[in-house]
């Protein structure tokens, strides 16, 4: 079943508010690195992300910051993977429906997975993209990682990445 | 200064983009009208796909039309040949459960073959070379004390400690209790086994399915069983055995089949109540993973302690949304970039109706990079020396259970390491090659956006260059 949340036909000022903070960030910087923030399956299988701070991200952002974004996505993933009297309910119901029930309704993880799309792109808006980072949805990269995306000011590392674009053609 | 604020997210992106490059409109007009690809189309596992990728099936399907035939012709029979006598000369509850019953297999069993079982999408080409350098790295360092080896990783998982290995097809640390199947070239989540009768692997998303479909199918077969008997006999009580052999002939057939099913369907469906109960999969159960021949204080660390939350847990738990988005659209901008000279290869923004949020589709370094098969073919990527060299692949385990009806499942557990080359090639690869290196190629709509594919990153040369390819990533610098 395809995935409903999508911001097609979205006239949102707000979304538009985050393509001008993202088009100012595209304007001026470049993409020097990404780092992955992988899976803790210390607690099982279910969904959690390591809260390790990063070295790559010691100069672009506080610690308390990530840490809270990684938290709260963790706290997000813990409610749609709930195991409780909601998830039974639904889950008998739709036994008992021969599933059929799923194609008018959505599941408590689809809408959940909802919310932390709008909180990632929240994120992203107003702490991530000033600092020139930018997060990836984990659900785009397989809940395998969340991948943060770096991006240098152009203008600064113009000649870094002029010199290190040779060497990377040379070493081709 | 922004053009296109007043219109929808996705037109402003498109705007955006054409008016900083230099590539003429045309080419853009010309890029909408093409129909964009769905994602199912380059998955690179070997399932098959159909209804626009709706449906999702391993490749050998042959045994799945057989079941569906005999669970159709059997039913057949009996609701037209058994259930009038019965339903004149019993009661016409017969027929109505009976039809309950039936539909409720068909649609367990549909549901089971045609849905993703939790199959993980392979890893982008990022995120493969960063798990690379970690693992360099760790060969490299050489420190006192026992250190597991780099494909490997140990995790402690509620007080035992759980390995987890380095998959080399799909290039991830695969999680707790998924496996690799070899027959479909996947890693699927909380792996259970590929059933060929389903058509398809069981896994964490379609185990409920299955087992439910095979839980009612007992009760079918049972039901079945037990009322032609009963057919038989109230009619020999008429007039005779033989007569009524005579008179009703597909019932022999019914019986025949059904005494040979119960046998098998009954017993796997009591295997599973077992495993369900202990939260354990077939994979687990058939290695021993938990039992305490192992080890003295070996026990399964997913188990929630008590059966019945056990059960609750693996069949009224939450269902998980498929990993694949098979029915997602391929970003059309994403394999471009070095075919076509226009910049407007800066893709991303724009596929709004893949889901993205509006921050992450600066970024699509996307799910096409697994139908990534062919990197320029200097691909032997330093995972083909290791990989050569890995020890042969776990044999397939017999299936050893006695009178199961899946007793011909494939409990395919072996690595498919020795195979890892030809897996690069397999997958369709009908998008222009680099794919790897475009999805580091940012979406940065470079002014004058021309994008030099000869500074884009080629993943296949990482070997060595892994901080110079990192860094060289975004040559947007013609600027």
């Amino acid at each position: 079943m395809g995935r409903s949340w999508d911001f097609q036909h979205d006239n949102d000022p707000k979304h538009k508010a985050i393509f001008h903070n993202l088009q100012e960030l595209r304007h001026s910087a470049s993409l020097a690195n990404k780092v992955f923030i992988q899976r803790d399956y210390s607690e099982g299988t279910t969904c959690r992300f390591q809260t390790k701070f990063p070295s790559e991200l010691d100069s672009r952002i506080e610690r308390t910051l990530f840490e809270d974004t990684v938290k709260t996505l963790n706290n997000y993933y813990a409610e749609a993977e709930k195991i409780g009297g909601q998830s039974y309910l639904e889950g008998c119901l739709a036994c008992t429906t021969a599933y059929i029930i799923f194609l008018c309704m959505e599941t408590r993880y689809e809408k959940v997975l909802k919310k932390i799309g709008r909180y990632i792109q929240e994120q992203n808006e107003k702490i991530y993209a000033p600092r020139g980072l930018l997060i990836t949805d984990p659900i785009e990269r397989g809940m395998r990682v969340i991948e943060i995306s770096i991006y240098e000011d152009r203008a600064s590392s113009g000649s870094s990445s002029g010199s290190s674009s040779t060497s990377g053609t040379s070493a081709r | 200064m922004h053009l296109g604020l007043d219109e929808p997210v996705r037109e402003c992106q498109y705007n955006q983009i054409c008016t900083r490059n230099s590539s003429p409109m045309e080419t853009l007009s010309h890029k909408k009208k093409r129909t964009p690809r769905r994602k199912w189309q380059i998955f690179p596992g070997r399932n098959r796909f159909y209804c626009n990728g709706r449906v999702m099936m391993a490749r050998q399907t042959g045994v799945f039309y057989l079941t569906l035939v005999l669970i159709m012709v059997t039913s057949g029979l009996f609701f037209a040949f058994d259930c009038p006598f019965l339903a004149s000369n019993l009661t016409p509850a017969i027929p109505v459960i009976g039809g309950v019953l039936f539909l409720f297999v068909l649609g367990m069993l549909l549901r089971a073959s045609f849905s993703d079982p939790g199959v993980l999408p392979r890893a982008t080409p990022d995120e493969a070379a960063d798990l690379e350098r970690q693992m360099d790295a760790a060969n490299g360092s050489s420190g006192p004390g026992y250190r597991p080896p780099p494909r490997i990783r140990e995790v402690v998982i509620n007080g035992q400690t759980v390995k987890l290995k380095y998959c080399f097809t799909c290039k991830i640390f695969r999680p707790p209790r998924a496996s690799h199947c070899s027959l479909c070239d996947n890693c699927v989540e909380r792996f259970d086994h590929h059933c060929p009768w389903v058509g398809n692997c069981v896994g964490k998303r379609n185990y409920r399915f299955f087992y439910l479909f095979i839980l009612s199918l007992s009760f079918l077969t049972i039901f079945i069983f037990a009322f032609v008997i009963t057919h038989v006999i109230l009619r020999s009580n008429r007039s005779g055995f033989l007569n009524a052999l005579k008179d009703s002939p597909a019932s022999v057939l019914e019986v025949v089949v059904c005494f040979f099913s119960v046998w098998s369907i009954v017993g796997l469906s009591g295997f599973h109540t077992y495993l369900i109960s202990s939260n354990q999969t077939t994979n687990e159960d058939i290695k021993g993973s938990w039992s305490t021949k192992r080890a003295k204080n070996n026990y399964n660390p997913y188990s929630y302690g008590n059966v019945l939350t056990n059960c609750c847990a693996a069949l009224c738990g939450p269902l998980h949304p498929s990993l694949i988005d098979r029915r997602g659209f391929i970003q059309p901008d994403t394999p471009q970039p070095l075919s076509h000279s226009n910049g407007s290869g800066l893709y991303p923004s724009t596929q709004n109706h893949t889901h993205m949020a509006a921050a992450t589709p600066l970024l699509h370094s996307d799910p096409v990079m697994m139908g990534r098969a062919g990197p320029p073919p200097s691909g032997k990527t330093s995972l083909g020396g290791p990989c050569s060299s890995l020890a042969p692949s776990q044999p397939s385990l017999p299936s050893s259970m006695p009178g199961l009806g899946c007793a011909g499942d494939m409990l395919t557990l072996r690595d498919p390491d020795a195979h890892c080359h030809h897996h690069h090639f397999v997958s369709p690869e009908e998008m222009p090659s680099p794919l790897g290196p475009s999805s580091l190629v940012l979406p940065f709509a470079a002014h004058g956006g021309h994008l030099n594919p000869a500074q884009l990153y080629d993943p296949a040369s990482q070997d060595s260059l892994h901080e110079d390819s990192v860094r060289g990533l975004v040559k947007l610098s013609s600027v």
